[in-house]
């Protein structure tokens, strides 16, 4: 019964890193850019739905700020981050990036405090629901519930309507999508607005499922995040959502039975490192 | 010398041969390091860790750079594995696993380190000069590799792998080459470190450490000594000439890195370098 509950809890975080891969992914399939900083987008999504929330006593009300000001803030860091450093080698937008996550960190420090604030009213995450044998909180259960419509929902969006199939076709080949007509511009914004939005929703989550959002929340999530894109094969949707899950599951059963040699959070690119050297191409990657 | 001047001099000392060895890495050879500071750790808790059995300086310090050499060309390994981008995730990982292993080892102080490191022996202002000549040292080298047949191949694997490989030369054996160099430098970095502070605690060598190192790197002029040289110098001093810049060292250096890559990706190197007609 272990092996299960570790399992459904290792999937029930896989959900959550799902949530920051995608968004990580696309910005690598379309601009080449390691998005470091969507840590900084997700602590803010965080931070956005504790003070709402706080303030307004609504909790759907928070999540809905959460998500609208992180796409923006997507979209700002890519108008006035990333565009004007394009042309340079891969290196230079990843050490702006880097850059902008510090900022965003000592940002929240000087704006919220060094110490983590807490939901006034959360009882759900010690309140547990009993699905078939397996308890989960309802924070857990909405994780996973909020993940799966989300990235359905994305995944519809990309297969059958005109936009997402000129979004994939950007991300394919930009030369010829933009000669026949879409808009590689418009793309990439739409691509900041709803990765970003997706990565503020699994900030303000993860803050409900530990009640505390502290101002370097985002730093173990974010590395495991591009841990996870690399695993997939670096631009690959498709891997990265399997490489969300995979990743949960090897953690979740690392914590237990390498607790006296890893901590948590150096498991995942342990795992990575091991995959890497037996496959560099990732999981699902093409050589 | 004052106590608080040789206090200085160690971290400068110590900063700059931190800076200079990633730059053989980053800066000379083209590859990406986010985890350099997990080597300086690897040094210093080799150092440590023997000092404490009594062993004797300069034995500690040649352990302390083999150790993180050794660790370093198995990391080189990887990155002859890895395409260009997943090099930077893998050397961030590799940060993480060292910090992940340290933290839950007994033997090693796990979340409190290790302390009651033994003293070098020497006073605290000699100590600062050997750190100076240590320093100075890897100065020389790193520009003796510029101009050696060495650096001119590093050059060429930096600029474009393929074109290098294409005229007969062994890529592989030149990175693994930067990455061994230069992460030994950084175990040394570590040997010395310990020295001086007599204590280590597990969260001096964090991911924020190994951004520190490589913005000292970046707002040099990835591959420049002396734009390196320059800019460790500037940025350790930084915290020293106001309160508010210590307060907010980290926002002043995620500000720096933005700006330098926005309006001049040469770092201060390349500032200077436009200033002379070519």
């Amino acid at each position: 019964m272990l092996v299960v509950e570790l399992a459904i809890k290792g999937l029930v975080y896989g959900c959550m890193y799902a949530m920051m891969a995608v968004g990580l992914t696309l910005v690598y399939g379309l601009l080449r850019i390691l998005h470091i900083a969507h840590a900084g987008v997700f602590a803010l999504g965080a931070y956005m739905a504790v003070t709402v929330a706080n303030a307004t006593g609504q909790l759907a009300l928070g999540f809905l700020v959460a998500a609208v000001v992180s796409g923006l803030a997507g979209i700002a860091i890519y108008r006035l981050a990333y565009q004007p450093i394009l042309r340079h080698s891969a290196f230079v937008p990843m050490v702006v990036s880097i850059g902008l996550f510090i900022v965003m960190q000592e940002g929240f420090r000087m704006i919220f405090g060094a110490y983590g604030i807490a939901f006034d009213n959360n009882p759900w995450y010690v309140a547990n629901v009993s699905l078939a044998g397996i308890s989960l909180t309802y924070v857990e259960l909405a994780m996973v519930i909020v993940s799966v419509v989300l990235l359905v929902g994305f995944g519809l969006f990309s297969g059958l309507t005109r936009a997402g199939i000129g979004w994939r076709a950007t991300v394919t080949d930009p030369q010829m999508a933009t000669s026949f007509g879409v808009d590689p511009v418009r793309v990439r914004y739409v691509n900041f607005l709803f990765g970003s939005a997706l990565a503020g929703i699994a900030g303000g989550l993860v803050g409900l499922l530990n009640n505390y959002v502290e101002p370097t929340m985002g730093g173990a999530v974010s590395y495991k995040a591009l841990a996870i894109i690399v695993l997939g094969g670096l631009g690959s949707v498709r891997g990265t959502l399997i490489a969300s899950l995979v990743l949960g599951v090897v953690e979740s059963f690392g914590a237990i039975y390498l607790a006296d040699i890893f901590d948590r959070d150096a498991i995942g690119f342990l795992f990575l490192i091991v995959v890497l050297m037996v496959r560099p191409q990732g999981l699902l990657g093409r050589g | 010398m004052s106590a608080y001047v040789a206090s200085l001099v160690s971290v400068i000392g110590i900063n700059m041969i931190l800076a200079l060895s990633l730059n053989i890495i980053t800066g000379f050879c083209g590859q990406v390091s986010l985890g350099h500071a997990a080597f300086y750790g690897l040094g210093a808790y080799t150092a440590a860790y023997l000092a404490k059995l009594g062993v004797a300086l300069p034995l500690t310090l040649l352990a302390a750079a083999v150790m993180a050499g050794a660790i370093g060309l198995v990391v080189g390994l990887t990155s002859l594995r890895v395409r260009h981008d997943f090099l930077a995730v893998t050397t961030m990982g590799i940060g993480f696993v060292f910090l992940g292993f340290v933290r839950k080892q007994k033997w090693l102080g796990g979340e409190l380190g290790i302390s009651g490191i033994p003293g070098s022996g020497l006073d605290p202002v000699t100590y600062a000069l050997v750190i100076a000549v240590f320093a100075v040292a890897v100065i020389v080298f790193s520009l003796w590799i510029k101009k050696s047949w060495m650096g001119f191949t590093f050059d060429a694997v930096a600029d474009d792998e393929e074109a290098a490989r294409t005229v007969g030369v062994n890529v592989s054996a030149y990175k693994l080459t930067a990455f061994g160099i230069g992460t030994a430098l950084a175990g040394l970095a570590g040997g010395l470190y310990i020295y001086f502070a007599r204590i280590i605690l597990p969260d001096t060598f964090d991911f924020v450490q190994s951004i520190a190192i490589l913005t000292m790197v970046v707002i040099g002029g990835t591959g420049s000594v002396w734009g390196g040289v320059a800019a460790t110098i500037a940025l350790t001093l930084l915290p020293e000439v106001s309160r508010a810049a210590a307060d907010y060292r980290l926002l002043i250096f995620g500000t720096m890195l933005i700006l330098v890559m926005r309006f001049s990706p040469g770092g201060l190197a390349g500032l200077v370098r436009r200033q002379r007609p070519a």
